[in-house]
């Protein structure tokens, strides 16, 4: 999963980059922080842990091949999630530096791709809502099947994305996503499996160490930013990802018009308000019905026809459509909340 | 060599390679890093067509390698195993790219081989340049540079402590997998259960060997912040040595000379 140098531009490279460091920089301000000086040999030692354990392998009975360990959840389970992003890391940092496994570019694509929701979103959100309180073996199971399959599942989405953007690959995202998610779907329960079997061992063996992670939001009211981050994931899986498994029948509406009148959508009037309102939502729409704008002039007449739409209608415009109009109504919903709040706050 | 010892082996290498004494090893790391990078990025900025105009590109790993006394083979070596991410997405290329984009006599060669060497031309530059920074600097003065640039202190120690414990945990690690070894038979002992004990029991060891470090750090007056030696100073010739880089990949980047030294030499033919 590292992706090389030859295979992104220089502006997705630099802006993952950008983005990567600030959030090192931002886990090493948290890590100051954080009073407990046992952190930094545990963090130097239980990165070689991974990097070694990365070396080992494990026969999978009936394929013939090997599985292997990735680490970000056991490291976010031992150290806290900031200082498992640094440990991971460095670990991807030195296999980029001696071993070419992954460029010096793409360095922040990678340690943003492997790292990042894995410590940040997946480990709290996930792991520790299923086996933080109350741990038993089948908890933590579930936990680390559940944390590592989505990390691992994001991490190869994002290094489609991140490729697609690039534009040097001629790889349509389509194609590299049917390619890639399935194989790592496997990976990540192979992950998962090895995270839930070594924190087991562990924590029957030494149970202090396990709590030993702080957690990551302040011990004080429960806010409810946990759920709005998780819902912001929620929004960008389901408008990237499940939007094309949308039916491509005609909807309700649609189709009741289409058995009326034969067309499945109304012509309103030109001239007038109407025809004011329709041009300037023309010029407004900049995905268009969900997909990228057709350049005009339009082929009447043969292109009329639905040709019949292939399920699941895989198009990288229907993705960008749905994430982005998730986001303009998260933006949207948040705007008004927070007017809504103001209001009340000056009414009373 | 089971893989742990290639990998440590390897890393090994890299780092004998760079306590070398050369005019390239004795140079400032910081001037090497940014014009490493500088070079990653001019390389990595060309079109998806670009072929010829990125030959002059392998000047500077080639400098460095002969300059710094690389061998060459250990680098193609090293390329070659890095080289199926590259390879196995730009194969697609050819396969979707079908316009004819130039003809080499009666071949009609099509966009899409000419991008998949590009990929590949791109790609063993840029590896090269990856592996002869560390080889001509070092882990440390790279850390050393890195930090000097801008890298947050805890992460630059923390790179130091992870490359220092890798041989440590390596070895570990290599016994415990050479035991396993020699206790399976036939496949038997190398499944899921035996490795999973075998990991959990060199996650222990970490963690005790932790402890132990960390006591060891406190015995020694450790107060809970680490300070770096830093002997880096800047020398003229670093500034002549990035700067005469850096202008070397901005014109050659800008300007296609390969093509306009065919055009010439078809002018005197002709």
């Amino acid at each position: 999963m590292h992706m090389a140098d030859a295979l992104i531009s220089p502006a997705v490279g630099g802006t993952m980059w950008a983005v990567t460091a600030g959030v090192t920089v931002y886990s090493a301000r948290k890590l100051n922080q954080d009073l407990d000086d046992r952190k930094l040999p545990l963090m130097g030692v239980l990165g070689a842990f991974v990097f070694a354990a990365q070396m080992i392998n494990f026969t999978i009975p009936g394929t013939g091949s090997s599985g292997h360990l990735v680490g970000a959840i056991i490291l976010s389970i031992l150290l806290g999630p900031y200082a498992a992003f640094l440990t991971l890391a460095s670990v991807i940092t030195v296999q980029a530096l001696f071993f070419a496994d992954g460029g010096l570019l793409a360095l922040g694509c990678n340690i943003f791709n492997m790292a990042f929701f894995a410590c940040f979103i997946a480990y709290p959100f996930i792991y520790r809502k299923i086996a933080g309180d109350r741990t038993t073996p089948g908890r933590i199971l579930l936990g680390a099947l559940a944390a590592a399959l989505i990390s691992v599942e994001v991490g190869a989405f994002l290094v489609v994305l991140e490729t697609w953007l690039s534009g040097i690959s001629e790889l349509p995202f389509s194609t590299f996503i049917l390619l890639m998610l399935p194989i790592h779907l496997a990976i990540g329960i192979v992950e998962g499996l090895i995270t839930a079997a070594v924190v087991t061992f562990v924590w029957k063996a030494r149970p202090e160490l396990v709590e030993m992670a702080p957690p990551m939001a302040a011990a004080g009211p429960r806010s409810f930013r946990p759920v709005l981050i998780g819902l912001v994931a929620l929004a960008v899986f389901a408008g990237g990802l499940l939007s094309w498994f949308a039916s491509t029948h005609p909807d309700g509406l649609e189709w009741s018009l289409k058995g009326v009148t034969g067309k499945a959508e109304l012509e309103g009037p030109k001239a007038g308000a109407h025809g004011a309102l329709a041009s300037l939502q023309e010029k407004l729409a900049f995905l268009p019905d969900y997909d990228f704008k057709k350049p005009e002039p339009e082929k009447a007449g043969g292109q009329e026809e639905d040709k019949g739409e292939s399920w699941p209608d895989v198009n990288p415009a229907r993705s960008l459509a749905g994430v982005l109009g998730a986001v303009i109504t998260l933006l949207l919903a948040g705007a008004i909340g927070f007017g809504l709040k103001k209001y009340a706050a000056h009414k009373g | 060599m089971g893989s742990i010892e290639n990998s440590l082996f390897n890393i090994g290498y890299l780092e004998t390679l760079s306590y070398q004494e050369t005019p390239i090893h004795r140079l400032d790391p910081r001037a090497k890093l940014l014009a490493t990078m500088g070079f990653i990025v001019a390389v990595v900025s060309f079109p998806k067509y670009a072929l010829g105009s990125l030959l002059p590109f392998l000047l500077y790993p080639v400098a460095l390698a002969t300059l710094g006394n690389v061998p060459l083979r250990y680098l193609g070596k090293k390329m070659l195993i890095a080289a199926p991410f590259a390879f196995f997405i730009g194969i697609f290329n050819p396969l979707l790219d079908r316009q004819t984009l130039a003809h080499l006599g009666p071949l009609a060669i099509s966009g899409g081989w000419v991008s998949f060497a590009s990929i590949m031309l791109k790609f063993a530059l840029t590896v090269s340049a990856a592996l002869l920074l560390v080889a001509v600097t070092g882990f440390h003065k790279v850390c050393c540079a890195m930090e000097r640039l801008g890298m947050p202190r805890a992460f630059a120690l923390q790179l130091l402590f992870l490359y220092r414990y890798i041989f440590v945990l390596g070895d570990e690690a290599a016994r415990m997998v050479r035991a396993r070894a020699l206790r399976s038979f036939g496949g038997r002992g190398l499944g899921f259960r035996a490795y999973s004990s075998l990991l959990g029991h060199l996650l222990l060891r970490t963690l005790d060997r932790a402890q132990r470090l960390h006591l060891a750090m406190l015995s020694r007056g450790f107060d809970g912040e680490i300070r770096l030696l830093r002997p880096l100073r800047l020398q003229g010739r670093d500034a002549v040595f990035f700067l005469g880089w850096s202008g070397f990949f901005v014109l050659f980047r800008l300007y296609n000379v390969p093509h306009w030294l065919g055009i010439r030499v078809m002018e005197l033919i002709k």
